[in-house]
């Protein structure tokens, strides 16, 4: 009995310190659990140490988990010091924080900051935690997350992203995101996936894509680094075996790599001889030369061979030393990627995406060349009036282009609102060269008709006395004329070609004035009177036309059209007093080479030049002065050709 | 024969005694070997005009005689500076590499000191390989006959080029000009092998001479005084002869040149030559006096200048083009170099460093529309005024 007794009091006692356990803290939730196992590296994690710890959290699948990670990150997760549990703390008053469990997400207690330890992830963490993150946010209800976490997958791929985004993609509703989401997959796929047939699948569908992040993924697969080896290893992904003196690998490169790799002494160089010399010297002799006689490489090698010998020099490693070791040993290439099957399938995708990259830039390049073209035809059509049709050598034409794009900046000043200014400056600009152009004919022009060199003197002598002006007025530097807001940007095509919006509207502009042009000319009473005066004053005037009103509005016309042209150029390059002379020989080129009287030569000339250009930038992009040099070189020659331009005009028409 | 061609122009005897004349004041006043009282880089200024009238002489020679208004003369006024800088700076940059390398204990083998010269010339530019236009570089001789024939050569082959395909009158102008832009901006380049825009300097010290510039600088007066003094007996011979009336019938009407039988591209091909090789032996003197050469010296404006130099002057007489070049170069350096006294007109302070060029402009204009016949035209003036 009393056995019995003692047996109950014993149970007695044992219920009681369970309950007085249970009162004074509830069982630790399961995601608590995980994180008291790991309580230490929790609380004061390191970017090293830290990934098992947040893979193991991810691991457990637990509702709280995104929460919890989101909190830590934030830098609102604080742990008990009284028992080391972890909460997700808010502060309710001054220095007190009100404590939520990370499992339950209820509030269990309002403690004061002197009982509580704040974690505080560095950045490095705070990354790790992010990309554990992505995998809840890629489901996450709101379309912003989801990009914010595609965004995220982007800039840091990683093999642990690929099995939730996967996941991911069947439940997402939003097209475009769908789109970008099945897109990254198959960059994933190619990346990390553990099994070669989908990589090699991802890759093939993707050889089509000219996408700039499928060459960012392919590229580091058939990256290269080049080894040194005695004999060829096994069991690796090798590109290619080179031999030194071949192909890209010098035989200076190979041995410096076997010097690197192996440790073989240097190649004595005539430098290393010069020193070991300077440092023998004996009372003006080395190695009993005098040290007059080394102004000769083969003195200095004798003299270097006797020191080799007498053990006072490092042995000569000459060029047959170098090439029996490098003969002993073989160069290899291997791929950063060690599966064959992957870097084969990678290789074709990546030339074939290549060859379809150089025919889209062989595009963009033929796009490049008809903007280039437009700016010189804008450049060239006020030329091709007064030079073309008036025969008058108007070397200030340039600084007509400039005066354009100074008043397209001055109505800029004034009006601030960029389209308005535009709207405004391009009739001004028009007006400002007409005047200054019907100012000059009446002035200089008019007493030179019929002596075309003394027209281009003086002609030089007011572009001399208008760029100082300009230089005078605006100063040197750089005035920027600011296109409007709509035509910032570029109408992009694919990754490849683009181009800028002003370059769209400079090209929409030079057939405008094509338009405008033929119109004046072959429609409107002034083309048909200045036609007429063109082909022969005298009958002109006979027949009731003013030659000289004539005479003054074409080359009015013609100025104001530079005028028109100096906005347009202005917009695209920097405003200076040097803008017009710039572009002056090459509009004179342009007409030349088209054909002087006909606008389509111009537009031919303009065309040639500017593919021309282009086309031998493109061959040397580095140099685009060379290009400008070469371009004149075939001008010269062309016209050997063709002296008349592309458009001869024949017959009476012709003059001569 | 030479006694009929100075008895055709009396201005010959008048211009080398005036040229004597100047030769011997500014030796006389000059630092070097004189009393003093010019300074060096007047003296030096001086001299370069001199070469620039002798320019000035070129180009009207192909302007004002043969009616060609070539804008590429001062292409090859550039390339001759060119051509005898790439030896001076060469054989200065060797002085200076064997001395630097004789401090060393071992004494330098030849390709050192020309890796040396190499790197110390082209360190600007990211290279130190001689690029083979240098070849002749370390010769004197040779690179003195290259400043004649380089710029001969070019003009030959770009000559032969243009009057084949009967290009003529502003077509030509634009087509010289298009060729001085194109050598300009292909000097500009770094791999040219000419230093790119660094271009070749240090050439007023002349290797191996330890006399001081205050010498040096007479010296080269009077190696340009003798060049525009040679340079103005053969031009004025020429002009005399037979050539000198075929190349003005040129001028006057080229068709009816052609049909009495002479061959006009031959003769234009010969004067064209002719002109750009004493424009190049006029740049080689001028540039060691300058001391620097770079691409922006023959961009195309310093050959419009240089037809400005010869209409203000007077084209189509000799003098005239001397007059002009030294009158106008001397006056933009006064008014460029800061010397004219600004004026101030309580608004508005006219500095003349910036107004000079409107000036310039205009005038220039001016003495094509009212002044054909530019300051030489005084001339005439005067001479009409003593037979009446």
């Amino acid at each position: 009995m009393k056995r019995l007794l003692l047996t109950c009091l014993a149970l007695v006692c044992a219920c009681q310190m369970i309950f007085a356990q249970s009162a004074a803290a509830q069982a630790p939730g399961p995601l608590q659990t995980v994180l008291q196992a790991h309580a230490k590296d929790v609380a004061k994690p390191s970017r090293k140490t830290i990934q098992p710890v947040i893979d193991a959290i991810v691991a457990s699948g637990l509702e709280p988990v995104p929460g919890f990670l989101s909190a830590w990150a934030d830098k609102s997760v604080w742990q008990r010091k009284e028992d080391g549990l972890f909460f997700i703390g808010e502060e309710v008053a001054k220095r007190t924080y009100a404590l939520t469990d990370v499992d339950s997400g209820a509030v269990v207690a309002e403690v004061a900051k002197k009982e509580l330890k704040q974690l505080k992830p560095n950045s490095g963490v705070r990354g790790l935690i992010a990309t554990a993150l992505v995998q809840f946010q890629l489901s996450d209800p709101n379309p912003e997350t989801r990009a914010a976490a595609l965004l995220a997958i982007e800039r840091a791929p990683g093999a642990a992203l690929l099995a939730p985004l996967r996941a991911s993609i069947p439940a997402e509703a939003d097209p475009v995101l769908l789109a970008r989401k099945t897109r990254i997959e198959r960059l994933l796929t190619i990346g990390y996936d553990e099994d070669t047939a989908a990589r090699v699948a991802a890759i093939e569908e993707m050889s089509g894509d000219l996408g700039v992040d499928v060459r960012a993924a392919l590229n580091p697969l058939v990256a290269r680094k080049l080894n040194v080896a005695t004999e060829l290893p096994e069991g690796e992904n090798i590109a290619d075996i080179l031999i030194p003196g071949e192909g890209d690998l010098t035989v200076e490169a190979a041995y410096d790599l076997l010097v690197a790799a192996e440790g073989v002494p240097p190649r004595t160089t005539p430098e290393m001889i010069k020193a070991v010399l300077a440092d023998n010297i004996n009372g003006g002799f080395v190695a009993g030369v005098p040290v007059a006689q080394f102004t000769d490489l083969q003195t200095r090698l004798s003299a270097y061979a006797k020191l080799a010998a007498a053990g006072q020099a490092p042995g000569l490693v000459n060029d047959a030393e170098v090439q029996s070791a490098l003969d002993l040993h073989v160069f290899y290439e291997t791929y950063a990627e060690p599966n064959a099957a992957v870097t084969t399938a990678a290789e074709a995708a990546l030339s074939s995406i290549s060859t379809r990259v150089g025919l889209n830039q062989s595009l963009d390049l033929g796009l490049d060349a008809i903007s280039l073209a437009s700016i010189y035809f804008l450049a060239a059509i006020g030329l091709a009036i007064t030079f073309g049709l008036m025969g008058v050598i108007n070397m200030a034409h340039g600084e007509f282009i400039m005066m354009g794009a100074y008043t397209g900046y001055v109505v800029q000043q004034v009006i601030p609102n960029h389209t308005a200014s535009i709207i405004v400056a391009i009739p001004l600009a028009f007006a400002v060269t007409f005047a200054a152009g019907v100012a000059m004919e009446r002035l200089v022009i008019r007493h030179l008709y019929n002596r075309p060199l003394e027209t281009l003197l003086a002609t030089f002598g007011i572009s001399i006395a208008l760029q100082q002006l300009a230089k005078n007025i605006f100063g040197t530097q750089a005035r920027p004329l600011t296109a409007p807001g709509w035509l910032d940007g570029a109408w992009a095509i694919n990754d490849v070609v683009s181009i800028s919006y002003i370059r769209i509207a400079i090209f929409v502009l030079a057939l405008i004035f094509l338009a405008v042009f033929l119109f004046i000319m072959n429609r409107s009473r002034l083309g048909l009177e200045t036609r007429a005066v063109t082909q022969n004053p005298r009958m002109a005037a006979a027949m009731g036309i003013n030659p000289e009103r004539v005479n003054m509005l074409t080359f009015g016309l013609g100025s104001g059209i530079a005028g028109i042209a100096g906005v347009a150029i202005g917009l695209y390059a920097k405003v200076t007093s040097e803008l017009g002379s710039d572009y002056i020989v090459q509009s004179f080129m342009t007409v030349v080479v088209g054909g002087v009287g006909n606008i389509w030569g111009a537009l031919l000339g303009a065309g040639m030049i500017g593919t021309l250009q282009k086309g031998i930038e493109w061959l040397n992009p580095s140099n685009t002065l060379a290009a400008q040099t070469y371009m004149i070189i075939f001008i010269i020659i062309f016209i050997q050709f063709r002296p008349r331009g592309i458009i001869a005009l024949k017959g009476r028409a012709a003059g001569d | 024969m030479s006694r009929s061609f100075i008895a055709k122009n009396p201005s010959v005897l008048v211009f080398l005694a005036g040229l004597a004349l100047f030769t011997l004041l500014v030796t006389v006043f000059s630092e070097g070997f004189g009393v003093g009282g010019l300074s060096t880089s007047f003296v030096k200024t001086l001299g370069k005009t001199l070469c620039l009238c002798l320019v000035a002489i070129a180009m009207d020679l192909i302007w004002g005689y043969c009616g060609i208004l070539s804008l590429g003369h001062f292409a090859f006024f550039g390339l001759g500076g060119y051509m005898v800088g790439m030896w001076l700076m060469y054989a200065r940059t060797e002085i200076i590499v064997e001395g630097a390398l004789a401090q060393g204990a071992i004494p330098p083998t030849s390709q050192e000191v020309i890796d040396g010269i190499g790197t110390q010339i082209f360190g600007v530019v990211g290279s130190s390989e001689f690029p083979s236009i240098w070849a002749f570089s370390d010769s004197l001789i040779l690179q003195l006959m290259m400043v004649v024939l380089v710029p001969g050569l070019l003009a030959l082959i770009f000559g032969w080029l243009a009057f084949r395909s009967r290009v003529t009158g502003v077509y030509l102008s634009i087509l010289t000009q298009a060729m001085t832009l194109a050598l300009a901006l292909y000097l500009f380049q770094n791999d040219s092998g000419l230093r790119g825009n660094n271009g070749l300097s240090g050439l007023q010290n002349l290797p191996g001479v330890s006399a001081s510039q205050d010498v040096v600088s007479i010296w080269f007066l009077w190696a340009s005084a003798f060049a525009l003094g040679a340079g103005y007996v053969l031009a004025a011979f020429v002009v005399s002869g037979k050539f000198g009336s075929v190349i003005r019938g040129i001028r006057d009407n080229e068709a009816r040149v052609r049909f009495l039988g002479y061959p006009v591209e031959s003769f234009k091909l010969m004067l064209f030559t002719l002109t750009a090789m004493i424009a190049a032996i006029a740049g080689a003197l001028y540039y060691p006096q300058a001391g620097i050469i770079n691409p922006a010296e023959i961009a195309p404006i310093a050959s419009i200048y240089l037809a400005v130099w010869v209409a203000i002057g007077g084209r189509g007489r000799l003098y005239g083009a001397v007059l002009g070049a030294a009158f106008v170069s001397l006056v933009s350096t006064w008014f460029t170099g800061g010397q004219a006294p600004d004026i101030n007109l309580g608004f508005y302070t006219i500095q003349w460093v910036d107004w000079w060029q409107v000036i310039l402009g205009l005038s220039f204009v001016f003495v094509t529309l009212y002044a054909p016949k530019g300051i030489g035209g005084l001339f005439d003036l005067i001479k009409t005024g003593e037979k009446s």
